[in-house]
Formats: structure tokens, C-alpha cells, sequence
């Protein structure tokens, strides 16, 4: 493991879409005015024919996307969380997921991690309203090599899936060649204390938070859920089993988000305790990201503080 | 086939003992021409890729799409006394997954036109020479995303896209001037960059000879301004909201099947 670069998972996807329209000429890309901030750019720069600008219309474009998915094309449809899952909700339960069709959503700047613009701008609903749309498969990414693996990935699965990006850079978590599978969460440490859920920019807080509490001598282990649906009910299942308390944190309301799908799954088939770290059912603000992270209580400082408690 | 097709939309709504006779009935002229006259399909292969292709934006008039396609062969006649009842592949709303020939799912009003500019761009950019037609409701253009497509749609210079609005001046609540004005139609689509052409929209060789004309224009996309009678060829149907989304009863029904012989 390295965390010396740091690099936004917006990034990471941007680089990773103008690798992949080289390869596949299917792929075609979206964006409504903001593709240098969701950086489709890229792929824009590089295959011209194949990206449309939709102006400030994101409604029109997730059903535009959906048009083009009919005759056969491979549309990456992107703009920030809130304008995806909350403006275009119907366009993408009704264009998309009900006839299910192959469009990759592909939204960055999701969670209070936006920043400085605020409430407005900090989609912390986004895990909620997606996953409960059937036929579509919901991915929250952490870092930069998952990301890659991730757009590759979605790519070439048929049907209609949502990608959570995010806008602050974090640390690269994984080394190259990293193996990921959909649905599988990935446990990093064995420790029986605590297990830690994450998924995004909080994964490598847990990671952090994991390294100072082995300093100590208290062993806890963090899996990371970058697939929250279909969500990996046998490795939550196990770690209830294995460890002493469990507890999820994330850059969304604790309504809705990774908590609750985690809770889901415990309460069905494995009754536990969950401690859910998240924003506790109110708008964000502005301010840094590192900041709001600290105020919100996502750092590894809190789940260090949670697991002595 | 015109008498027949109405007969199938009346038959499934009967049955359904719910639905949208008025406007679905409005529209029957319009469907006949597409699929009957104008549009390059093969029921014997509903996926073949260069086909022309059809939304039907406004999704409740379904029992007229299910009926022409039914004609037209995609599935037997039969099953249009099951539409909107459990287990039936004929969806209240046009399901593509359910239906070979239904080329887009609708029933949210406002997306069709959207999804009908994603089918023109894939064509152009696989140099199909297909024509992709989208037909909106008139109280349907008060959904702001239809403007968001309209642009798209004059952006793009999708001269393969034929937008048909069926103007049957109703809507649920009412006369579609009073409820929210949409007038003037024709206009509003020049504005936005559309050749604009006004039919009648149950004088056959009009729309045909509009259909054809829209097929020669190049560098932009065409609407059909279509002047439209809710509930057309049922007396005590025709010009009434109250006919926009009921079902008649077994009286009504005995009475419209008869008319329209």
C-alpha cells in the first residue's frame, strides 16, 4: 500500500474514459457543460465525434443517452451527483433502468467533500435514490487504481449503472494490478476488534485509522464496499460473526447510503449492532473539504475515537 | 386497417376497463400513415438495425401503438383484450422489453423526443440513412424537457428526426389553452429551428404528403403540427376531456364498436 500520491477519483475516471473510446468505438460520452470538472474532457479532446455537449440540460441528456443505448452505443453520461440522481431521477428510472439500458452514470462531485460550494452542490442522497432503482448496479470507487478497474469494468457489463465520483483528491490506496471484482468487498487486516465499512473517500481514512489503532495494539480490519449494490452480503455476514463491533462510514446521509444497505443485510441474516457514520439527516455547507470531513466526524481521528470508546 | 386498428384500441381499453381512448383514438390517422405507408420496418425482423424507428412520447395513448403493431403483424390481435391486466406483455405503458416493435419504453411525459435525438445521433454516426419519428402530445409540450430536445435536436442538425405533435387541443383538465398554453405551436417549434409543417391530422393524403416533403429537408429536423379531434370516430367521445383516461362501459362500447364500422 502506498498513500503517497493522491489523486481525485474524477480524475482517475476522465483518464480511464479516453483510454477505453481508443479501444472501444461503441463508447460514446455525455456531459452537460461540465465536463471540465467532471473531466470527460479528455475524451473529448481525443474523440470529438464521439462526445456531445448538452448544454445545461441534464434531463434531456440522461434520455438522450438512453436513445443512443437502444441502437447499440455504450453512452457515459456525466455531470455532478446532484444534477444525475437528483435532477434527472425519473429521466434515469424511466429512459434507463426500466427498458435496461446500457448507460454508464457516471457522477462526480457527490458528498459534502464538493466543498466550498455547499448544500446545493453536496449530494448525500445520491446512494439511497440510485439503489433503489432495480436494474441498477450502484459503484462508489476510492481511489484511483479501483477507479480505472471500475470504468473498464462497467464498460463491458450490459445494463445501467451509477458511479459515485468524487471531487477531493485522496490517497491512492491500492498498487497496480490490484485485483477487483463486482459485488466482492475487498478486507484489508484480519484484526477482530472492530470492522470498518467504507466506501469512497472515506476507505482511506479507515485505512489510516486502522494503522494508528495496531499502534496501539487494538487490531481492527476495513473492507471496503465499492460495489454497494449488489451489495457483498457474505463478507458483511462473516465480518459480524468475526469481529466485536462494526461500524460504516461514509460521505452520504446515514439515511439511505451504505449504512443502511449494510444494516439490511444484518438485520435479515445476521442480527448487529452498526455504528453508521454519516451526515445524520441534514443539508452540508460550505467550507473545505478537508474541514467539512473533520465536521462531519469522516476522519480517522472519530472512527479511532468510536473504536476506543 | 384504419377501422381496425381503432376497434383494437377500443377492444383493449374495454377489456383493461381502463385506459386513454381520446387520445389514443386522435392519433389513430397518424400511426396508420407511419406504419402502413411511411415506415421502412419488418415485423419479421423487429431488430433489424437500419429500420426506421417510432416513440410515442406521449405513452398513455399505448392501445393505439399496441393496435398498429398488432396489424401490422408484431403479435397476434388476440392480445389486445389483455392490455393493462397481470401477466399480459402489453404493458399500461409502452414497455420495449415486453413488446418486439415498441422501439422505446415511455409513460413519464417529456422524454420521448430526448431518446428519439439519442436513436438520430447513433444513426448518424453509423451512417444510417434511417428516419426516427417521435410523437408528442399536445399538453405534453408543457414538459420543459421537450425544449431541452428540441434543441438537441437543431443543435445536432438531426434532419432524421420527425417530431408529430397530435394536437387535439385537450388535455386531463381541460382545454390545453386554458389549463397551460402552449399556442402557438408552430411558432414555437420554428423558433426553435424545425421545419414546421401543419396538417390535418385525420386528412390521410395530407400526412403522407407531409411525411414525404419532412423527408427532404436537409440540415434540420421536422415537426408535424397535426390538428387533431380527441376521441375522432366516437360521437360521444369526440372533443370531451372527460374521454382523455376512462374506460366505456359495456353500453359505450357496444355503441363506439358500432360507429366506427
Amino acid at each position: 500500500m502506498s498513500e503517497k500520491k493522491v489523486k481525485a477519483t474524477r480524475a482517475s475516471y476522465g483518464e480511464a474514459l479516453a483510454e477505453l473510446g481508443a479501444k472501444n468505438s461503441n463508447i460514446v460520452v455525455l456531459d452537460a457543460d461540465l465536463s471540465g470538472a467532471t473531466k470527460t474532457a479528455g475524451f473529448a479532446k481525443a474523440f470529438p465525434d464521439r462526445f456531445f455537449n448538452m448544454g445545461i440540460a441534464e434531463q434531456d441528456m440522461f434520455s438522450t443517452a438512453a436513445g443512443l443505448a437502444t441502437a447499440g452505443k455504450v453512452p457515459f453520461a456525466s455531470t455532478f451527483a446532484m444534477f444525475a440522481s437528483g435532477r434527472s431521477y425519473d429521466q434515469i428510472r424511466n429512459s434507463i433502468c426500466y427498458p435496461n439500458l446500457n448507460v454508464k452514470v457516471c457522477a462526480t462531485h457527490a458528498g459534502i467533500t464538493v466543498g466550498e460550494d455547499g448544500a446545493s452542490h453536496q449530494m448525500i442522497e445520491d446512494i439511497g435514490l440510485m439503489r433503489g432503482v432495480p436494474n441498477m448496479m450502484v459503484l462508489c470507487t476510492s481511489d484511483d487504481v479501483q477507479t480505472k478497474w471500475a470504468v473498464k469494468e462497467i464498460s463491458e457489463i450490459e445494463g445501467p449503472t451509477y458511479l459515485r465520483l468524487c471531487r477531493l483528491d485522496t490517497p491512492v490506496i491500492y498498487e497496480e494490478g490490484q485485483k477487483f471484482e463486482i459485488g466482492k468487498g475487498i478486507q484489508t487486516g484480519e484484526g477482530t476488534e472492530a470492522t470498518v465499512f467504507a466506501t469512497g473517500v472515506t476507505v482511506s481514512e479507515a485505512i489510516e485509522a486502522k494503522k494508528i489503532l495496531a499502534a496501539e495494539g487494538i487490531n481492527i480490519r476495513v473492507v471496503d464496499i465499492h460495489t454497494i449494490k449488489p451489495i457483498d452480503k457474505d463478507l458483511i455476514i462473516k465480518c459480524a460473526k468475526e469481529t466485536k463491533r462494526l461500524i460504516s462510514i461514509e460521505d452520504h446521509s446515514v439515511i439511505g447510503g451504505l449504512g443502511t444497505a449494510i444494516s439490511e443485510v444484518l438485520v435479515e441474516k445476521n442480527p448487529a449492532h452498526l455504528i453508521k457514520v454519516g451526515i445524520n439527516d441534514e443539508f452540508g455547507k460550505s467550507g473545505k473539504a478537508t474541514e467539512l470531513l473533520k465536521y462531519y466526524g469522516l476522519t480517522a481521528e472519530n472512527i479511532v475515537k468510536i473504536v476506543k470508546s | 386497417m384504419l377501422q381496425k386498428l381503432e376497434d383494437g384500441i377500443l377492444e383493449g381499453i374495454y377489456n383493461a376497463k381502463s385506459g386513454h381512448p381520446g387520445g389514443s383514438l386522435s392519433c389513430a390517422d397518424i400511426l396508420t400513415v407511419l406504419y402502413f405507408n411511411q415506415m421502412n420496418i419488418n415485423e419479421k425482423e423487429p431488430q433489424m438495425k437500419a429500420r426506421d424507428k417510432f416513440v410515442l412520447s406521449k405513452g398513455h395513448c399505448a392501445p393505439a401503438l399496441y393496435s398498429v403493431l398488432a396489424q401490422r403483424g408484431y403479435f397476434g390481435e388476440e392480445e389486445l383484450k389483455n392490455l393493462r391486466k397481470l401477466g399480459s406483455k402489453l404493458q399500461g405503458h409502452p414497455d420495449m422489453g415486453g413488446v418486439l416493435g415498441v422501439d422505446m419504453s415511455t409513460g413519464s411525459l417529456g422524454q420521448g423526443l430526448s431518446a428519439a435525438n439519442g436513436m438520430a445521433i447513433a444513426a448518424k454516426l453509423d451512417k444510417i440513412e434511417n428516419r426516427i419519428y417521435c410523437l408528442l402530445g399536445d399538453g405534453e409540450l408543457q414538459e420543459g424537457q421537450i425544449w431541452e430536445a428540441a434543441m438537441t435536436s437543431s443543435h445536432y442538425k438531426l434532419d432524421n428526426i420527425c417530431v408529430i405533435v397530435d394536437n387535439n387541443d385537450l388535455q386531463i383538465d381541460g382545454e390545453v389553452s386554458e389549463v397551460m398554453n402552449i399556442y402557438p405551436i408552430d411558432e414555437k417549434f420554428k423558433s426553435f429551428g424545425f421545419e414546421v409543417i401543419n396538417v390535418d391530422g385525420h386528412d390521410i393524403p395530407e400526412i403522407i404528403a407531409a411525411f414525404d416533403s419532412a423527408k427532404k429537408i436537409k440540415g434540420k429536423p421536422t415537426a408535424i403540427v397535426a390538428k387533431t379531434i380527441k376521441g375522432k370516430g366516437v360521437s360521444f367521445m369526440e372533443g370531451l376531456a372527460a374521454w382523455h383516461g376512462v374506460a366505456p362501459s359495456e353500453e359505450e362500447y357496444t355503441i363506439a364498436m358500432e360507429e366506427l364500422i
